[in-house]
This record gives C-alpha cells, sequence and structure tokens, in this order.
C-alpha cells in the first residue's frame, strides 16, 4: 500500500520542546529556520514538572562560588562526570539564570529583590561542607516556570512549532544527517523533515519502571531512535532514583523539602540520616539517600514494616532540627504554603495528607537519565570511543550525556544542564546550518517507519502492549532498580529478551489513522524494551558501585578499572560495549563522605 | 470498588455522530484516579479510547476534560471522591471539553484556545537595558506577588471551556488568556502593559466576563480565576495596574 508522505524543509529541526528543546530554537531561529517538532503540546513538556530549583552560585544569599558548585557537581557525579564541561556547566549557570530572569522568569525574591535561593541536596560550602543556598527557585514550579517562559519567549519571536508531530526515525546516510521521519498525531500521515541539522531533546525513559516520577510521554523516543541508526548511548547503567516519591505513585516531592528544613524520618521515629552523612544529614546526595531508604526498608524500619519512610515538614519537627543546629531560623505553617504550595497540593490531593500537620509516605522513585546519547560540548552527537563527531547531529537535555552528571546527578542540575547545553547546541547549530549544504533525501525514506507501522497496526498476534508494558516494568523495578547483582541483572536480561520477542507480536485494537494513540503507545513500548535492555547490558558488564550503580556483588568503587564511560551500541537485536576515559580536571577521585 | 462509567465516543473514521460507550472497570481502587480509570479501559477493554495525557499529576495540562459534568484534569480527580459515601459503586460521565471542536473521544482542537492565548501578547516585554552589574532586573517581594497567582496557569483550558459567554461566543478571548495577560500586566519589570489592556479592552475582550465564576471552580492549579479578570477590568477602568 503507497503511503502519501508529506515533505518539509528547513535548515534545522529541534524534535522535543521541553526546556532544552525551547532553549536551543530560540538561539538556532536567530539565523536559521527552524522547526521544533513534539508529540505534545510544548508547555505539556516534563521540564514544567520540575520543582524546587535551578542550581547557580549567585551568592545571592550568602557566600558562593561556580567552583564549589563545579567540586559538588564532580563529588556528586561520583568522579564519573567530564570536568571540562562540569566547568562549562557551573560557570555558565550563573549568566544563563541571570537571562532566564531577563527573559521575565519570576522567580521568588530576597528582601533586597533579588533572585531567592534556597538549600539542595549535595549543594555545599567547599569550605566548611555545610549546605549552601544555590537552588534559584520560583516557589516549587521553577521547572514550570522555565518552560513557560522559554515558551512565550519562542512566540514572542515567531518560532515555528509542530505540535504534536510525533518523530519515529532519523535520516542518517553513512556520516550525513538529512533530517527525520515524523506522524502527524491528529492525521495519522507521514511528514519528512528535510533538513542540515537535527537536534534530538526527547528527555528521558523513566517509563521502563514501575514507580517513576516520569510523564507516560517519558518513553525515550529520540535515545532509542539514535540507537538504532548506529549511535551508542553513553553510561546507560547511572539512572537516578530520586528518594522522595509519593509511596506507590512516584510523584515527586521535591528535594526542596528538605532544603526548606524537613527530614526522613524512620518507623522508630529516628532521623535515620544522622547516620548515613553525619555532615549533612537529609542533603546528602540522592543516591545516597535512596540507598539509605532501601537499607532502613530492608531492616524492618519502614513505616509499619512497609516498604516506605516518613518525610517530615512539619513546622515543630523543622524547628525542632533547626534549633538543635543551632539556627535562628524558624518555620511556620504560612511558609510551607508559600514555599511548597504544590507538594501540598499532591499530598492533600492524591494522599490525604496534609504536609503541614502529618508526615508523607516516601519511597524512592524512577527519576532521571544520567547517560544518553553522547555529545560535545557543544552538543555535537559523537560516535565512538575517539569522540569522532556525527556532523548535523545534536542532543542536549536529558536525553543526552555530556557527561556532566556522571554516575549521579546532583539535584537543580538537570535544569542547569537544559538552559547551559540547549543555548549551545542551538547556537552551534545555527552556525553549522550556514556552512553546511542541504543534501538531497534518499528515495523511500520514510519506508522503515511506513513498514513498522503498518506491522503493528496489522498485527493479528493477540499479545496486548500493557500486558508487556506492566512486566517490562515491574522486572526493571525488581531487578534493576536502586541496588542490583550479577543474579538480579541476568534475570532482567532473561525476562526483556522474552518481552522483546513478544513485542512482535503486539496486536492493537485501533486501527484506525486519526490520534491513534493505541498505535503510538505501541511504538513507544518498542522503545522503551530497547532502553531497557541497554540499561541492563551496562550495568550487568560493571563490576563495581559508583553513583545510582550499587552493585551487592561489587560493593565498591574501583577507580583503577572502572573510572570509565560505558557506550551501548546496538548489533542487530544485541548490545555491544565498549568504553572511553573520563575527563578528569582539578578533582582527584576520593572517597565520597557526606 | 466498582466503576460504571459513561464516556462520550466519537470517531468520524467509524462513524459519524458521537455515542455513549459503557465501561464496568471492577476492583478500582479508591485512590486511583478517573485518568487510571481511563487507562484500565483503554489498556484491558478497548484500545480505541483516545486521550491526551502525559504527566498524570496535574501540572502538563493535557488531560482536561468535563467529568460529571465539570471541568477537571482526569490525573487530579480520585474515583473514591466522586462516590457517595459508603457506597461502593460509583458511576461517572465522561465527556470531551464543551465550546472547542472534538476531535477524537476526549480530544479536542487545541488550536482556537492557543490562538486567543497568543493574541494577548503572553510574553515578557521590556526593551531597556538590563543593569549595568549584569545582575538580575530588581522586584521586591511585594510586587512579585502581585501576579503570582496567575503564574500557575498550565494552559489546560479548563476555565475557558467551563464559561457560558465562550460557549456563546467563540470569539471571546477567554480567561486563560486574560490570566496569561495578567501575569505580565501586573509584573513590575514588564513594559507593555498599556498594549495588552488595549487588547483586552476590546469587544471580545474581558467585558465579554459576566462574572459567573466557572472558571475559578475548574481550575485545576486553584486560580482565582475571576479576581484576576477584575483586576484586569479594573485597571482599564481606572487606567492604574
Amino acid at each position: 500500500m503507497s503511503e502519501k508522505i508529506h515533505t518539509h524543509i528547513f535548515d534545522s529541526v529541534i524534535v522535543g520542546a521541553g526546556g532544552a528543546g525551547l532553549m536551543a530554537a530560540l538561539y538556532a531561529s536567530r539565523s536559521s529556520n527552524v522547526a521544533v517538532i513534539s508529540k505534545l503540546y510544548p508547555t505539556r513538556s516534563h521540564t514544567g514538572a520540575a520543582q524546587g530549583g535551578i542550581g547557580a552560585a549567585l551568592g545571592n544569599l550568602e557566600e558562593d562560588h561556580w567552583e564549589w558548585h563545579a567540586y559538588d557537581t564532580v563529588k556528586g557525579s561520583d568522579f564519573l562526570a567530564d570536568q571540562d564541561v562540569v566547568d562549562i556547566l557551573c560557570r555558565e549557570a550563573v549568566e544563563t539564570v541571570i537571562e532566564l530572569e531577563h527573559m521575565g522568569l519570576p522567580f521568588d525574591r530576597t528582601p533586597e529583590g533579588k533572585i531567592s535561593q534556597r538549600r539542595f541536596g549535595g549543594h555545599t560550602n567547599n569550605e566548611t561542607g555545610q549546605p549552601v543556598m544555590r537552588a534559584c527557585h520560583a516557589a516549587d514550579r521553577t521547572g514550570h516556570m522555565i518552560l513557560q517562559t522559554l515558551y512565550q519567549q519562542c512566540i514572542k519571536n515567531q518560532v515555528q512549532f509542530y505540535d504534536e508531530y510525533h518523530v519515529m526515525d532519523l535520516i542518517r546516510i553513512d556520516d550525513t544527517i538529512r533530517g527525520v521521519v515524523t506522524v502527524n498525531i491528529a492525521t495519522g500521515e507521514y511528514h519528512i523533515f528535510h533538513s542540515k541539522a537535527v537536534l534530538i531533546a526527547t528527555g528521558g525513559w523513566g517509563r521502563c519502571w514501575e514507580v517513576t516520577s516520569n510523564a507516560h510521554s517519558l518513553t525515550g523516543d529520540g535515545a532509542a531512535i539514535c540507537l538504532r541508526r548506529g549511535i551508542p548511548l553513553e553510561d546507560m547503567e547511572f539512572f537516578q532514583f530520586h528518594p522522595t516519591g509519593i509511596f506507590r505513585l512516584g510523584i515527586l516531592l521535591t528535594e526542596g523539602v528538605r532544603g526548606e528544613g524537613g527530614v526522613l524520618v524512620n518507623d522508630q521515629g529516628e532521623r535515620f540520616m544522622e547516620r548515613y552523612a553525619p555532615t549533612i544529614k537529609d542533603l546528602a546526595s540522592r543516591d545516597v539517600v535512596s540507598r539509605a531508604i532501601y537499607l532502613e526498608v530492608q531492616a524492618g524500619r519502614g513505616i509499619g514494616g512497609n516498604n516506605y519512610v516518613h518525610l517530615d515538614v512539619r513546622p515543630e519537627t523543622v524547628n525542632h532540627y533547626l534549633k538543635e543546629a543551632g539556627e535562628d531560623r524558624r518555620i511556620d505553617a504560612a511558609y510551607i504554603e508559600e514555599k511548597l504550595p504544590d507538594i501540598a497540593d499532591f499530598t492533600r490531593t492524591y494522599l490525604g495528607v496534609d504536609p503541614v500537620r502529618e508526615p508523607m509516605p516516601v519511597q524512592p522513585t524512577a527519576h532521571y537519565a544520567m547517560g544518553g546519547i553522547p555529545t560535545d560540548l557543544h552538543g555535537r552527537v559523537v560516535l565512538d570511543g575517539e569522540n569522532t563527531i556525527l556532523d548535523g547531529l545534536y542532543a542536549a537535555g536529558e536525553v543526552a550525556c555530556v557527561s556532566v552528571h556522571g554516575a549521579n546527578r546532583l539535584g537543580t542540575n538537570s535544569l542547569v544542564d537544559l538552559v547551559v547545553f540547549g543555548r549551545r547546541a542551538g547556537l552551534h547549530m545555527a552556525d553549522y546550518c550556514l556552512e553546511a549544504d542541504l543534501l538531497p533525501l534518499p528515495d523511500n525514506a520514510a519506508s522503515s517507519v511506513v513498514n513498522e507501522i503498518s506491522r503493528i497496526r496489522g498485527n493479528s498476534g493477540g499479545v496486548k502492549s500493557h500486558q508487556i508494558r506492566t512486566d517490562m516494568q515491574r522486572t526493571m523495578t525488581d531487578n534493576v532498580g536502586v541496588f542490583r547483582t550479577a543474579e538480579t541483572l541476568a534475570k532482567a536480561r532473561e525476562v526483556l529478551e522474552n518481552l522483546a520477542e513478544q513485542y512482535e507480536s503486539i496486536e492493537i485494537d485501533d486501527k484506525g489513522k486519526r490520534f491513534n494513540t493505541d498505535l503510538l503507545e505501541a511504538w513507544e513500548l518498542g522503545c522503551l524494551i530497547e532502553l531497557a535492555q541497554a540499561t541492563t547490558e551496562s550495568a550487568l558488564a560493571r563490576f563495581e558501585s559508583r553513583g545510582a550503580h550499587a552493585r551487592d556483588d561489587f560493593t565498591d568503587r574501583d577507580d583503577e578499572n572502572w573510572l570509565k564511560h560505558t557506550l551501548c551500541f546496538k548489533d542487530g537485536d544485541s548490545n555491544r560495549l565498549d568504553y572511553k576515559p573520563v575527563t578528569l580536571g582539578r578533582y582527584e577521585p576520593k572517597p565520597r563522605v557526606y | 470498588m466498582r466503576v460504571e462509567l459513561r464516556i462520550r465516543r466519537y470517531n468520524p473514521e467509524v462513524k459519524k455522530k458521537p455515542w455513549w460507550g459503557e465501561y464496568d472497570v471492577d476492583d478500582v481502587n479508591p485512590n486511583d484516579s478517573v485518568l487510571d480509570v481511563l487507562h484500565r479501559v483503554k489498556w484491558t477493554i478497548d484500545g480505541s479510547l483516545s486521550m491526551r495525557r502525559s504527566c498524570a499529576h496535574g501540572v502538563c495540562g493535557s488531560d482536561a476534560m468535563r467529568i460529571n459534568g465539570t471541568n477537571a484534569l482526569a490525573c487530579k480527580v480520585l474515583v473514591g471522591r466522586l462516590a457517595k459515601e459508603g457506597s461502593e459503586k460509583v458511576n461517572i460521565q465522561i465527556e470531551p471539553l464543551l465550546g472547542l471542536p472534538v476531535e477524537k473521544d476526549l480530544i479536542v482542537d487545541m488550536e482556537p484556545f492557543f490562538a486567543h492565548y497568543r493574541s494577548a501578547m503572553p510574553f515578557f516585554v521590556n526593551e531597556t537595558p538590563a543593569p549595568d552589574d549584569k545582575r538580575e532586573r530588581r522586584q521586591t517581594p511585594e510586587d512579585r506577588a502581585k501576579f503570582d497567582d496567575t503564574t500557575k496557569c498550565i494552559l489546560c483550558a479548563a476555565c475557558t471551556t467551563s464559561c457560558p459567554s465562550f460557549w456563546a461566543n467563540g470569539r471571546y478571548v477567554g480567561p486563560a488568556t486574560i490570566v496569561q495577560a495578567h501575569r505580565f500586566i501586573f509584573d513590575s519589570r514588564d513594559r507593555a502593559y498599556q498594549e495588552r489592556l488595549e487588547i483586552l479592552g476590546q469587544r471580545f475582550g474581558v467585558w465579554r466576563c459576566r462574572t459567573i465564576f466557572n472558571c475559578t471552580s475548574a481550575c485545576p492549579r486553584d486560580i482565582e480565576v475571576t479576581r484576576a479578570i477584575a483586576e484586569v477590568k479594573k485597571a482599564l477602568a481606572t487606567g492604574i495596574v
């Protein structure tokens, strides 16, 4: 059956309209013709769910330096981050946050009218080791404000959007990029965007796990598409479990709750982080806190013997610990309502728990991909361990791996990454388009997408995507979670292989064209399975514990053998691994103590 | 508990006219959201049921719809709260938003909504040079508080499509557009309030609001929409912001 294929021509296309995509669009559109393509309306992007803040050493409330931010980032990463790009991240964070303010972003204010800052996990005064106020915030909806502000500026600058177009393939011929293949969700028709350059900014893939803070739409499409087109994925074994997801639901409760003074408490009423991180306690890095919660639950100290602990931000609790720490500051219920209104709304809506009066039940929730499409400091995608650049292909934001997060991302640095590297990639891509030629489209550029979609639509194997997805999410949660071993990872590998086979027999109910979300969900599931497999293979091969990759059978960090990045390639139906060195700098790896 | 769902279905590829689909879902946790139940239907009964959704916790604004006659985000309405006290069964009726063309099932054409939104300059304007120290423009916490409420808007359209004035005439810009403009009109750093007020003072601007308060009840972000509209009206009437 022949399908009508529409073709559009642009200098560049940006896939994904979250923080990274929109920041890149603002810069790239100044000097080139750009299309922003998103499977959602841009304001639905998951950047909007980010809560607590964006880190930048403005020093508005106390002494701070971008070099301190850089050290905290490297330490948080368990020394796996590349230190040259961490310097860029933390230095440019300052000017970029100011730029966001100049774009109108309504940050909270200090009494002097400056951008307000709060404490956050792993951000410290490097001299005292104590938490420092570095997270610039707008209540607990900082990501929402960033997303809205960038979208507003895109409207002002007449950026061209293709909303609800689902990107399904990258057109790569040898080492050149020719555009992307999409489906217009409203009509089911195929649209090719023919371009000199493509920037992938599609976000993460938390939906591989059962309990996640991620939106349903976070299915890692951009990463999976690149993997299929011969591009490796870097450091896939490092996936962050945020310590404080709402029990059972996974909805995020920002680290800002602890930044404002909230504490984690076990069934015995003990503030257990004092044992795991004596200096900064509840504000240790996320991997450290998630492991602590897991171990408390394992030891039978979960609340009522269940697999959750309490996050307590009641003013009396917070004030008790502030007093104990010798601080003058005291808070009241009105302060919680002002600084954490969305958190209060979430727990009231979904749990019937009022955080001003009761503690909140929390458990670790799959949150953020440290790994992803490898790039250089301009967002250019690299193809191998020698950092060979694939001209015309860019990636930024969570889907990319620069790598500034290494083995564990510091809170607030996701938003910094989006705007700093979104801007860099957008600028570089616009310059690239001035020089580059528009190379011709190959014949049948859309054929692999058309074939795959027809296959799914026509299949009658009787297997439901829901069943496969649920099995995948369970197996990833059970076996590729906060702690893993060779045994659990091998089990996950086997289950995933089986699910990948079943996926071939998937059958959908909706055979139509318009808004066929049944079909799109089935296609997205294919991406998730491949990313789950890449994660599992990368984790199985790394014989050490580092950051978010905690192995019960290799409990120590092993810098001698494993201070290197994993690259996972797809070879037919299997994955092949390679490695590349970490770029060190001012900071020598040393044991990580909080 | 048991949920008996009645969903307004429409798919022009299958049938010219809309119809009611009825689905019974058992063993529902009262703490599950309406979106969870819609997913149960889609994933286990009829995959062709179509709706938009993304974040599933009330911040992305994808899944606004009419639930038992009231606009809400499906992911923020818990099934147990729709049931009568002590009842093990609940009837839920779901329809697409009113006032926007239905595309398929619970999916409406959002373009008229976003076109209104774009019409009132929903972006920060200040062409004066940034401070010499290359730092932020200063704003007092009191000035910042003046527009805090309207910064919460997620453009879900629940307010606009609950408004009888909008139902009566779709050329009315609607509450969401005014909320978004309010966010800039009352921002002490912005310099384009006069242009925005001029746009909103026109025939299909704020004066179409009849102070019915449906928008305020519908807002899943608890924005005091009617108050925001009144503040814009007052600014128009007095010339003072």
